[in-house]
């Protein structure tokens, strides 16, 4: 453990002495305050129409779901932002370290390839987290000002970590196969995009296809989680994505013992 | 302390090190010397455990490399052709680093750091960034994380290239300084700095190991032969037919002319007196002898010889 702590404690400042830590948090929170600024000024334009009608016909004003019109879509915004974020923050993992010789060091050091590929991965993650966790202020505003139900954002949180986790895998997998920062970035970003895309293939399919192509979508498992639904089928699909992903960086690690 | 039994590494189908073996005693610095893609730096990363051999083993302070990797892996340092520095940390913050790296406890940590500095001179740049530092300090700071945590065993893979000559002294100085305390191998292709610092030296080409002695011994084992150098009035052709007639001139190594005076060397057995001959002949043919002398045989002949027909003779 106190390995995979060294590793990650390394890996997590190098975040923060180069832009890439300010320039991804910045771009994220920017990103997602804009959504809510936009959803929550439409979400007011509605309400006060409501009013208005309501008003003109003498009745009271029919309830309005917080929750539904403002937090459902500002976490979809937030998993669809995540795509791009997360190629930004793995894409240095380990192709650095390949590229400047540094992985030779952690590779004759008395630590396994598994405590290096986990330290990697937490402190992605961990970046991640905090990223994401800034975005509470958003749904915090509506807590104060409105009356939503909590339990579903804290859900959809949970729904935006497990997909961040299951994203990090993979990006920490593809650094793991380049040297190159920016092959490493697309490779995620690709791969990432058809997860995502894969979901709308299923319309176009019928049958096993189109049960298939509904399973490994990244997307298709966060829709109930936006929703505040909890099921630990959809929490299972990322352990797993982010389990085989890790371990597959393992092996790619492992194979340059071998060959080169 | 080290032992290299039958090591072979294959990249594919291409042999980078064919079956070589050699031990190191504790306290010996070797030096392991061989022309640009020997097989120097795969030998090295296969005994610090970077990658696992093809074939054979190497067995480092007691532990099996390919058995228990990570036992070796503690008891080694290891500084790579290209040092592994982060660029972006300080030196102390890279040191510390590399002292967790290698499980050092948390108490001592600060002191390791402190006594790595000191050995290798680098205390008064402890704060700063590794990236503002000249080459021949990162060479060191890569020297320092090789020896934080007190090994055993330091493997050095060409410690000096591209440093100036009075960095490359400063650091053979403190490799030598290192050798009470470790047990070294270090590689490289320039000749004099195994001559100064190695005990041992043991000599590679294209895989295969083409001698193995002391310096003093590989330099002795040539010494049936010696170089004569001759500077006469005369064409270079003329001398040079003549010169090979005579008994114990074995072959002329380089001949050149200019202004009318040539200038041979020959390669001649011990046993005949060939200078003697050699002034005989040149007043026979009256061509002024203007200069003879003897060369030393060096380290350098010992390689270029080696060099020149290891692929039909193996030494060891
Ligand atoms: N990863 C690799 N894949 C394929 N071939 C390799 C690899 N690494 C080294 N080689 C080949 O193996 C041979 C030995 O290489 P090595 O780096 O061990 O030589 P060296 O003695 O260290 O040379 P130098 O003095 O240039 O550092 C070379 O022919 C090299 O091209
Ligand atoms: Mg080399």
């Amino acid at each position: 453990m106190r390995n995979v702590m060294t590793v990650f404690g390394r890996d997590f400042r190098s975040y923060f002495s180069s832009p890439v830590a300010y320039v991804v948090i910045g771009l994220f929170l920017v990103l997602t305050g804009v959504f809510f600024y936009l959803l929550t000024s439409s979400f007011m334009q509605y309400a006060t129409n409501l009013q208005w009608q309501a008003a003109r016909f003498r009745q009271p004003p029919p309830p309005v779901n917080v929750n539904h019109m403002i937090l459902r879509p500002l976490f979809s915004n937030i998993s669809v932002i995540t795509l791009f974020v997360v190629p930004m923050i793995t894409m240095r993992s380990f192709s650095d370290e390949k590229k400047t010789g540094t992985l030779e060091l952690l590779l004759t050091s008395p630590i396994t390839t598994a405590q290096i590929v986990l330290g990697k991965f937490l402190a992605a993650f961990f970046l991640y987290a905090v990223m994401v966790l800034l975005t509470g202020v958003y749904p915090l505003v509506i807590i104060l000002f409105g009356d939503p139900d909590v339990l579903p954002v804290a859900i959809a949180y949970i729904g935006v970590l497990g997909m961040g986790a299951a994203s990090i895998g993979i990006g920490i997998w593809i650094s793991a196969m380049t040297e190159n920062q920016i092959i490493s970035a697309m490779g995620t970003f690709v791969i990432l995009l058809f997860l995502w895309l894969v979901g709308w293939f299923s319309n176009f399919t019928t049958g096993f296809l189109a049960g298939f192509f509904e399973y490994i979508s990244i997307v298709e498992h966060f829709d109930d989680f936006a929703k505040g639904i909890f099921d630990t089928g959809h929490l299972m699909y990322y352990v797993s994505l982010g389990g085989i992903t890790l371990f597959l960086a393992h092996q790619s690690i492992e194979s340059i013992r071998w060959r080169s | 302390m080290i032992e290299v039994r039958n090591l072979t590494k294959r990249y594919g189908t291409f042999t980078a090190v064919d079956d070589i073996s050699f031990t190191v005693e504790k306290g010996q610095i070797l030096g392991f010397l061989g022309p640009n893609g020997a097989g120097k730096t795969t030998t090295m990363r296969v005994i610090t455990g970077f990658m696992p051999p093809t074939g054979g083993t190497a067995i480092v302070a007691g532990f099996d490399v390919v058995e228990n990797p990570l036992e070796v892996k503690r008891r080694i340092g290891y500084l790579p052709e290209m040092p592994p520095l982060y660029l972006e940390m300080t030196v102390n913050e890279y040191l510390n680093f590399a002292a967790r790296l290698k499980q050092i406890p948390s108490g001592q940590v600060v002191e390791k750091i402190a006594g790595a500095s000191r050995k290798v001179a680098i205390s008064d740049v402890g704060d700063k960034v590794i990236k503002t530092l000249s080459k021949g300090y990162r060479q060191r700071v890569g020297l320092a994380q090789a020896l934080i945590h007190d090994p055993e065993v330091l493997v050095l893979d060409e410690p000096t290239i591209g440093l100036d000559p009075i960095q490359i002294r400063e650091v053979r100085e403190m490799i030598k300084s290192l050798a009470y305390e470790h047990t070294i191998i270090l590689s490289t292709h320039i000749l004099p700095e195994v001559d100064m610092t190695c005990d041992r030296v043991v000599i590679i080409d294209r895989g295969k190991i083409v001698a193995q002695d002391t310096p003093e011994g590989l330099a002795k084992s040539l010494k049936g032969t010696e170089k004569l150098t001759i500077m006469a009035e005369g064409s270079a052709e003329e001398i040079s037919t003549a010169v090979t007639e005579i008994q114990g001139v074995q072959k002329i190594v380089d001949s050149a002319s200019e202004n009318g005076v040539s200038t041979l060397t020959l390669e001649c057995d011990f046993q005949f007196h060939v200078r003697k001959a050699v002034s005989e002949l040149m007043s026979e043919k009256g061509w002024a002898l203007l200069e003879m002398k003897v060369e030393e045989t060096t380290l350098e002949d010992v390689f270029i010889h080696l060099m020149s027909d290891s692929s039909e003779e193996v030494v060891s």
